[in-house]
Formats: structure tokens, C-alpha cells, sequence
């Protein structure tokens, strides 16, 4: 790539915009994941007792199902990026790369 | 997907034959189950085979070798990147370790799992974008590459070593146990194997087998957890209130126990955990067999959806191991005294928990399946290593350090080719070496590495206008040394391998610690870095950040 188009990609408001708000996206998206993740690490290294309540009357412990919880949220949460990423993102892409070449 | 389906149909088609004789011998002897998983596993390694040659007539460029010509899609590439981890390492240890302690074997799932988010949103679609073939491509892009292709392929060989030993080792008692196999015609097996499928049919072939792989361990494993929950009328809480019955530590196994036994220790292994795998090499090259980010996303959403299933399989399977086989004696070995231990006492040991509930639910014949399942996924984790290993060597170390990026592209294949065959041979022989070491920190010790060498540099590489060849050098190194030096000092390779009695480092695992020193190194080493070169590297982030961003400008692995 030539010096100039990336300065004319750095110009362009639609890279800023594409570039705010992707990253805003994902960067919210990963520190929800760092949150559920490390908050069922803190549970597992402090709160043991609590993991090991009961719930729905069985056997079964609030730790199984937080630990699904978890599993589940991780694919969602790429589920909703790839979504908006392959939608809206790509979009934006496209019509920046098409801006660049006219 | 017609290759695939054409071996599965040849799969299922001989699965018959393999039942005839498993009826016939199995009246004689026990030995016929191995049969069974001999003649399944040499149907695979038939059907792969026949891939690899394939693929050989395919592969002419560097691009074909290196990046399966970039023509993978983003459901067969989430497929085989699902198959990278999905290691017999995780399906039989993690199984075993929920058969052992229950809800403890849950921590690892999450944590082997949770990595992919973050590599998704911050890392796949900007390594597709700025890489080639080699996750050094990326972080030297702008810095100085001679030296980050040195730190690169130092950190890729290293993680590359452990790793191997570790699946080496654990090959040859895995065959040594399932199909009576000697130890070293198992490790040699596994390592001519992986040298064929590498070496003739590049990224292409070891993809396929891996895909292949992937479905048949999916498979296997889905039918496992669907009869344990069909005995339990498909209700969680009936297998978990039959497990709590039959189970030594009884309601012990639903909560948190000894696996994690320190905040640090938690949360440094979590770290390892979670970014490790955004460091593994031959995950990392995977994002470049596909054609563009939007591929390199959708991979990802496809592998973490096979690797989460996954994991709530094998965690069905542990539970469903506690309750058909704690119950049977025939799966068990008293001690002197004529005890039976409800845990250790398992033939073969726990890791075997897997492997003895494929015969209490689909006898012996699936048992042989299982088994070839098991063989055949060593095998192709291996392979991907193998290649990660010999890809670091031809493409960063003798293309860009030796031949100074003048290499033609014919003999860097050719370099890549034989460096697999020699990475092979040096497999084999650290198999052979140790036999009857305790590897089990070896894969730790790998993901560790990872996270604390290749990940800060690629991360700040990408991510930091003010990173700076010689902060990522001396950062990279630092947190390489370190997470070294803190595994062979803790309790693991100090006292239980060297046989010291006082571990100097105390926790299990260093990546919290190392991480910080990688960082912090690549941040200091950086900010007072004043030269030219430094300046040069730092003006050259905007081109970087608009391609790392866009895509504008990067090159595409196909061959016009």
C-alpha cells in the first residue's frame, strides 16, 4: 500500500467511525467475558459454600449451573459479534474500500 | 465435505466387517477388541492417507503449503481448529477428571473455552488482515523483522516441544494400553505418521485430517452422552443424584474441592488458560488458510460452538462414568490388601474413564471405535504441531534471518519439509526420552509459554503505537525465561520430577507473574527506546492500524 492511501484512509471520517465503533463493541463484548469469567474464578477461589448451595430442590449445585452458564455465554457472546461484525462492520468496510478506489 | 462424507460412509460400510471379527474372536480372547480399533484405525489412516495424496498433487506455492492455498471456508476451518483443541489430552483428561472430582473437572472446560471470545473480538480478524502464513508476519510487520522473527520462532518451538513431548508420552501409554502396542512402535508410529501427512500434504492435508478428526470425536462422544442421559430419561439431576449415590466423596463431587486450592493459583491458571491459546502457533496459523476476516470470524464462532459442546459432553461422559462404572467391579483392579479404590483402582487409571464407559454403553465394538478415535486425534494434533514447528523454521527463520527474505519460494518449501522431518525425528526421540517422566505439566507449561511470550508481543505489536522492536524483544525473552524458570521451580518439575523436597516457587502455575513481566518488559524496553529505528517503527503504525482495521491492502493467500 502507498503512503498516500493510508493517509487518506486515516483522513476519512468513515474509518473513524468504523474504528469507534467496533472498538467500543469489542472491547465491551471482551470485558463482559473477563467479568462473567474471573468472577466464576473469584466464586471457585473465595466462595466455595455458595457454589455448593443447592437449587431446584435435587442434587444438582448453583456451581453446575453457573459453570454452563459460562460455557453458554462464551458462545453467545461470539455469536452477537460475529452478527453485527459480518453485518454492519463489513458494510462499512466496503464502503470505505469502494470510497478509496474512486 | 464429500471427501468427508465418502470417509465416514467407508467408515460405517466396514464398521460391519470389524464387528464379524470382533464375534469371531471374541470368544477365544480379550485381545479382540484391539482388533476392532486396529482395523478402525487403519481405515483412518487409510482415508487420510488418500487425503495427503491429494493433497500433495495440489500443493505447488509456499500459499498451498503453509495456507492450505487460503481456500478453507469458515465452517470446515472452525471444524479443524475445534479438532486442534480437542486434544485426547482433553477428552480423556478432562473426562477423567470429572469421573475423579466431579464439578473440578468444569474449572478446566471453562477456562480452555472462554480464551475464544477474546481472540475473536480483539485478535482473528486483525491477524487475518496484517499475516501471511506465520503469526510473525503480524508482529513483524512494522518492527524490525529479523530479530521479532528470532524472538517469534524461538517462542513458536518452544510451545511447539512441549506440547509434542506431552502428546508423545501420553500416544504411547494411550496405544501401549488400548491396542497392546509396544511403547516405541506407538511413538514411532504417531511420529512417521505425522511426518507423511505434514511433509506431502501440507496445511491441506493436516486440515482435512484434523476435520475428519473432529467429526468422528464429535460423533463418538455425542453418542456416549446420549446414552448416559437416556438411562437417566434425559434428566441432569437423576444422573447427578445416581453419581452423588455411587460416588466415594459422595455430594463432594457438586462443588468446588482441591483442584483450585489458592486465589493466585486460580487465577493464574485461568490466565494461562485464557490467553495461552491466543499464543499457540498452530492454532494462530489457522486464520490464515481462510480467505478474509469475514472467514476468519465465522471460524471462530464455529469453533468455539464445537469446543463448548464439546466440553459439556465430555463433562456428561465424566458423570456418566461414575455412574455405570463405579458400580460394575469388572472395570477395577483391587489393591494388596484386596480393596477396592472407587477412583484410582480403575483400570488403566482415571484417564481411562472415557475409554471403559464406550464399552459399558456401546460394547466392544464402539470400544474400538473410541479407541481409533483416540489414536487418531493424537495424530492429528501432532501434525498441526509439527507444522507449526516447521513453518517457524522454513518460513521465519530461514526466509526472513538466514536467507535475509531473498529465499525462493521452492526452497523454503522445501526447508518447511524437511524440518518436518526432522521435527519428527526429534519427536520421537523425546517420546522415547521420557517414557516414565511425569509429563502432565508439559501442556501447562506450553499454554504458560504461549501467554506469556507470544501473546504480549502480538498483542502490543498490534495494539501499541509505542512498541518498539527492541521493548517486544527483550519483553518476549523475559517472559519466555521466566515462565520457564517459575515451572521447572514449582512443585511440579522441582519436587515431583527433580525430587526436591521444598518447592521454590510456590504457586501451580506462573502466568500471572510472567504475563506481567512480559508486559511491563515490552512497555519499559519500549518507552526508553529513543532511536531512529524506534521512531521509524513508530511512524509506521498508521499504515499498520489502517490495514489491521480494513483489510485494505493485505494479501490474500491465494496465488493469481
Amino acid at each position: 500500500m502507498s503512503d498516500d492511501a493510508h493517509l487518506r484512509v486515516l483522513n476519512s471520517p468513515q474509518f473513524h467511525e468504523l474504528v469507534r465503533r467496533r472498538a467500543g463493541f469489542a472491547w465491551t463484548l471482551s470485558i463482559i467475558m473477563l467479568v462473567i469469567y474471573f468472577g466464576f474464578i473469584a466464586l471457585v477461589a473465595f466462595a466455595k459454600p455458595l457454589l455448593a448451595m443447592k437449587v431446584g430442590g435435587g442434587v444438582t449445585s448453583l456451581g453446575i449451573v453457573l459453570g454452563l452458564v459460562v460455557i453458554v455465554a462464551a458462545f453467545l457472546l461470539t455469536g452477537i459479534y460475529v452478527r453485527r461484525a459480518n453485518g454492519e462492520f463489513d458494510e462499512m468496510t466496503a464502503r470505505l474500500k469502494a470510497e478509496q478506489q474512486s | 465435505m464429500r471427501r468427508l462424507l465418502w470417509v465416514a460412509a467407508l467408515l460405517a460400510a466396514t464398521g460391519t466387517v470389524a464387528h464379524a471379527a470382533g464375534a469371531l474372536e471374541g470368544q477365544v480372547d480379550r485381545q479382540a477388541l484391539n482388533w476392532a480399533a486396529i482395523v478402525m484405525f487403519l481405515l483412518f489412516v487409510l482415508g487420510t492417507l488418500g487425503i495427503t495424496w491429494r493433497a500433495a498433487m495440489q500443493t505447488r506455492s509456499a500459499a498451498d503449503f503453509y495456507a492450505a492455498g487460503g481456500g478453507i471456508t469458515g465452517f470446515q476451518n472452525g471444524l479443524a481448529i475445534a479438532g486442534d483443541y480437542m486434544s485426547a489430552a482433553s477428552f480423556l483428561g478432562i473426562s477423567g477428571l470429572v469421573f475423579a472430582s466431579g464439578f473440578d473437572g468444569l474449572i478446566y472446560s471453562i477456562g480452555f473455552l472462554v480464551g475464544w471470545p477474546v481472540i475473536l473480538f480483539l485478535i482473528a480478524e486483525r491477524l487475518r488482515n496484517l499475516g501471511k502464513f506465520t503469526f510473525a508476519d503480524v508482529a513483524s510487520f512494522r518492527l524490525e523483522p529479523t530479530s521479532i522473527r528470532i524472538l517469534s520462532a524461538t517462542g513458536t518451538l518452544v510451545v511447539v516441544a512441549f506440547y509434542l513431548i506431552a502428546q508423545m508420552v501420553g500416544a504411547g501409554k494411550l496405544i501401549q494400553l488400548l491396542f497392546g502396542l509396544e511403547y516405541l512402535y506407538a511413538v514411532v508410529i504417531v511420529g512417521i505418521l505425522m511426518i507423511v501427512y505434514v511433509a506431502f500434504g501440507g496445511m491441506k492435508a493436516t486440515t482435512w485430517v484434523q476435520i475428519i478428526k473432529a467429526c468422528l470425536l464429535l460423533a463418538g462422544a455425542s453418542f456416549m452422552a446420549f446414552m448416559v442421559l437416556w438411562r437417566f430419561g434425559f434428566s441432569p439431576e437423576a444422573m447427578f443424584a445416581e453419581a452423588v449415590r455411587v460416588h466415594p466423596r459422595a455430594d463432594a463431587i457438586m462443588a468446588p474441592g482441591a483442584l483450585v486450592s489458592d486465589p493466585v493459583s486460580a487465577i493464574s491458571l485461568g490466565l494461562a488458560l485464557m490467553f495461552g491459546t491466543a499464543g499457540l502457533p498452530h492454532i494462530l496459523m489457522r486464520f490464515f488458510t481462510v480467505s478474509d476476516a469475514q472467514a476468519a470470524r465465522k471460524s471462530v464462532f464455529y469453533a468455539t460452538g464445537f469446543i463448548a459442546y464439546f466440553y459439556i459432553l465430555t463433562f456428561i461422559i465424566g458423570f456418566g462414568a461414575i455412574t455405570f462404572l463405579m458400580t460394575d467391579d469388572s472395570f477395577y483392579t483391587a489393591d494388596a490388601a484386596g480393596v477396592i479404590n472407587r477412583i484410582t483402582g480403575l483400570l488403566g487409571g482415571t484417564n481411562m474413564a472415557a475409554i471403559h464407559l464406550s464399552t459399558a454403553v456401546g460394547g466392544s465394538l464402539f470400544l474400538g471405535f473410541i479407541s481409533a478415535v483416540a489414536f487418531a486425534t493424537i495424530l492429528a494434533v501432532v501434525a498441526g504441531l509439527t507444522l507449526a514447528g516447521a513453518s517457524a523454521v522454513s518460513h521465519d527463520l530461514y526466509a526472513e534471518v538466514i536467507a535475509r527474505g531473498r529465499a525462493d519460494e521452492q526452497k523454503e518449501v522445501r526447508i518447511s519439509k524437511l524440518s518436518a522431518v526432522v521435527i519428527g525425528i526429534v519427536a520421537i526421540m523425546l517420546g522415547y526420552v521420557f517414557e516414565n517422566q511425569n509429563v502432565a505439566f508439559m501442556v501447562g507449561l506450553a499454554f504458560a509459554v504461549a501467554a506469556s511470550c507470544n501473546f504480549p508481543v502480538l498483542l502490543m505489536s498490534v495494539f501499541w503505537k509505542g512498541a518498539t522492536t527492541r521493548g517486544s524483544l527483550i519483553g518476549g525473552f523475559l517472559g519466555l525465561i521466566s515462565a520457564v524458570a517459575m515451572v521447572v521451580l514449582s512443585k511440579a518439575v522441582w519436587v515431583q520430577t527433580l525430587g526436591f523436597a521444598q518447592a521454590i516457587f510456590p504457586y501451580d502455575n506462573p502466568a500471572l507473574f510472567s504475563m506481567t513481566i512480559a508486559f511491563v518488559g515490552i512497555w519499559f524496553f519500549s518507552k526508553t527506546d529513543t532511536s531512529a529505528q524506534a521512531a521509524k517503527e513508530k511512524a509506521g503504525f498508521d499504515a499498520q492500524y489502517v490495514r489491521s482495521e480494513t483489510g485494505i491492502g493485505a494479501s490474500s493467500a491465494h496465488v493469481h
